[in-house]
């Protein structure tokens, strides 16, 4: 049996309402007890030191791109992984557009066992909710419930037909599988690469408007009246969005949603002069829309905060700015740019911060992880809450190099990340 | 780190030309000033002047252009410097060389300037910032974000007809929404102290956010000449009928476009632009367009004094260092 005590920190455990002073005791890879003092009998056989430090649950983020199968050239799922421990993230929900799409069981099982072989992370992944994300067929949502996909999406791509889109909705429901929403009507968002808006106008780049999210939300939400189905909204970016989804789960509808970290720090005059790294679907808005998604996270409409990982490799950056790919390569930023909405004036506290980057996301999955209660996985984060450090794309873990947040001074650094009791990740120079 | 300090080099003067904004009036009033020496070289019977001799300018265009191309390489010639045009279509990037990779084998010839024009907004920024140190680039026209120097040379135009920009009323008429020169006009007339800038179009083809630049919207043609001092028209593209942004050029003309009664709603004295080619019948009748109130040709000619000013400047720092 071996035993491994994480001593000296504060851990923060919000499924358990846990924030203080105490010990974390890991026999064979679960949780054994969180206290003062070890459980009778327990002997660790060794001392992971963490004071001055915050021993929480590992990160439960709910979409990175591993870009494996099919982009190995941006990165790998063992890259990844790596770059999640880096980031304290211990479980990793992937969307279903590789390349094949994660439509059949076969790329589910090659997805887990590429992940157990890499060993850093827990990968789970969702499955297609039509054939080839095209939007026409149903997928085998058994069967990808069967291999183990914990959820079905669409991804990226449009369900054009609402038929379609109900069925597909009613059909998940039969499974009892939540579906993931990216909600952005296809033809309001047309060739758009930007918010429709000051910087739209500006610098003549086609605009997705705000409308563009709230019309597909608006769409689920009336299907939902009718259809006794779970949804999940993915990356929000839109302040009335939040506004219908409150008003929905007022009225009871199972209905969730998650925001990018990074949509909580930035907006479209970011883009300056054709930031090519602020290039993002949904694209960056307004300052009131940060705001309104702030509120949200705030109040709990939204209760997940994600990393939108996507990893590019250089030359998918290296292009005019609507020619260039979208998203960041953002794993190792989650943690700090969601810990920059504690402190100060700002209305969350750490414990409740971390909540909404484990057991919250966690729910949304229907896993058992993000949390330190006593059975559980012994997947665990421990990080210095006042560790400064400055964004530098060349010493990001992670392949892809594209951050927007080059340069910027953090606070908050990953020091250890254990995956069920083992240390995956260890800083080499703890600040 | 800030991006707006690209097209400037560290003593604040220019090394690339790629967008008005952001500009000082300063160095638009210098690019006006130097272009009236310019103005006489296409009269003389030697229509050189010596400043960019040895010098190579490369003129890149990515999308179909006469006007423009003819008058950059005028300019340049008139300049002394050697021109090499290139012209790529679309289908030749497609095969797989990457417009940096381009650049670069471009480079190794020793170029000193390019012009770049490309479908993409955003593209002549990404070569300046990709391109040697001394290379400079003027932007020719990028998707629907500048035309920097088109937008110069109808100052220049309006300056040598009416003086002082600060008493201004100026209509810039159309489409908007997917006008790279409405947009660098609108920074070049701002910055240069016009108080009264209108865009008069549809809904449809005007920026939602548009009176952040800076101007007065107007829905209606009459109201929006109402007193102007120059009117300035825009090109229709027949794309525009797709995508459901017009019901048809019958009905744009019956609304937007330019007639001799419409136009005296401007002042008596008022000028019209375009920039060119104009659709006839379309946005602009042919009375108007020909008519004593048009200074359409006198932009062309304009064109190229005001270019061989922006190129010599940008390319004549300090005497040409390295």
């Amino acid at each position: 049996m071996s035993t491994l005590a994480i001593t000296g920190g504060r851990v923060v455990d919000p499924a358990n309402g846990l924030d203080g002073p105490a010990d974390v005791f890991i026999a064979d890879g679960r949780i054994v007890a969180v206290g003062p003092a070890p459980p009778d009998g327990f002997r660790p056989e060794q001392t992971l030191d963490a004071s001055g430090r915050v021993v929480a649950p590992g990160l439960v983020d709910l979409a990175a791109r591993l870009r494996e199968p099919g982009q190995e050239h941006k990165a790998t799922i063992a890259s990844e992984c790596a770059a999640a421990a880096a980031g304290g993230i211990t479980t990793l929900c992937m969307p279903p557009d590789t390349h094949p799409v994660v439509d059949t069981a076969a790329v589910v099982e090659l997805i887990h066992q590429r992940a157990e072989a890499a060993g850093a992370a827990r990968v789970v992944t969702l499955g297609a909710l039509t054939v080839g994300l095209e939007g026409t067929q149903l997928a085998e949502m058994a069967e990808l419930k069967r291999a183990g996909c914990v959820g079905v999406s669409n991804a990226l791509r449009p369900v054009h037909d609402t038929l379609v889109l109900r069925r597909a909705l009613e059909y998940a429901a039969s499974h009892d599988l939540t579906v993931f929403v990216h909600p952005e009507d296809p033809h309001l968002a047309q060739e758009g690469c930007v918010h429709e808006g000051v910087v739209a106008t500006r610098l003549g780049l086609p605009g997705i408007p705000a409308s563009a999210e709230t019309v597909a939300v608006a769409q689920i939400l009336m299907l939902l009246e009718q259809v006794p189905a779970r949804v999940h909204f993915c990356r929000l970016s839109a302040a009335r969005s939040v506004n219908l989804l409150a008003r929905a789960q007022y009225d009871g509808m199972p209905v969730t949603a998650d925001v990018a970290a990074h949509q909580l720090h930035l907006t479209e005059m970011d883009i300056g002069f054709f930031d090519n790294n602020c290039h993002l679907r949904p694209p960056l808005r307004t300052r009131r829309d940060l705001e309104g998604l702030r509120a949200g996270l705030v109040r709990g409409t939204v209760t997940a905060i994600c990393s939108d990982h996507q990893p590019h490799d250089s030359d998918a950056k290296l292009a005019p700015f609507c020619e260039t790919e979208p998203g960041i390569s953002a794993l190792e930023t989650l943690l700090p740019l969601a810990l920059r909405l504690t402190g100060g004036d700002e209305p969350l506290d750490l414990a409740a911060v971390i909540a909404r980057l484990t057991c919250e996301p966690a729910r949304v999955l229907g896993l058992a992880a993000g949390t330190l209660s006593p059975g559980a996985a012994a997947d665990v984060c421990i990080f210095d809450p006042h560790a400064h450090w400055t964004v530098e794309p060349d010493r990001l873990v992670s392949r892809g190099r594209n951050t927007p947040f080059t340069g910027w001074e953090l606070e908050g650094q990953v020091t250890h990340t254990l995956v069920g009791g083992r240390v995956v990740f260890q800083r080499e120079d703890p600040p | 780190m800030s991006a707006r300090d690209i097209q400037l080099d560290d003593q604040g003067r220019l090394r690339h030309f790629l967008t008005i904004e952001g500009l000082s009036r300063e160095i638009l009033t210098e690019i006006l000033d130097y272009a009236e020496n310019f103005t006489t070289v296409g009269h003389q019977p030697v229509k050189k002047v010596p400043l960019l001799r040895g010098r190579t300018i490369i003129n890149l265009f990515f999308e179909v252009s006469t006007r423009t191309r003819t008058t950059f390489e005028l300019a340049a010639k008139r300049l002394s410097a050697d021109v090499l045009n290139i012209n790529i279509s679309a289908s030749s990037t497609a095969k797989g060389e990457s417009l940096l990779d381009m650049l670069r084998n471009l480079e190794a010839m020793h170029c000193d300037m390019f012009v770049v024009r490309h479908a993409s907004p955003g593209a002549a920024h990404f070569i300046a910032r990709h391109v040697a140190p001394h290379v400079s680039v003027i932007n020719g026209g990028d998707g629907s974000h500048a035309h920097p120097t088109q937008a110069m040379l109808d100052m220049f135009t309006i300056r040598r007809h009416k003086g002082d920009f600060t008493r201004l009323s100026v209509a810039i008429v159309g489409d908007i929404m997917h006008s790279r020169v409405a947009r660098s006009q609108i920074h070049a007339l701002n910055i240069l102290g016009v108080p009264d800038v209108r865009v008069v179009g549809p809904e449809t083809l005007i920026p939602v956010e548009a009176p952040q630049l800076g101007v007065h919207v107007y829905h209606d043609l009459a109201e929006g000449l109402d007193g102007v001092d120059v009117v300035i028209m825009l090109r229709l593209q027949r794309e525009r009928m797709s995508r459901a942004l017009l019901p048809s050029e019958h009905e744009y003309f019956q609304c937007y476009g330019l007639t001799p009664e419409k136009l005296a709603r401007a002042r008596p004295d008022a000028i019209v632009m375009h920039p060119g080619p104009i659709n006839r019948g379309v946005e602009m009748d042919s009375a108007v367009a020909d008519g004593p109130q048009s200074v359409i040709l006198e932009q062309v000619t304009n064109g190229i004094a005001v270019r061989m000013a922006i190129m010599a400047m940008t390319l004549g720092r300090a005497g040409g260092e390295a």
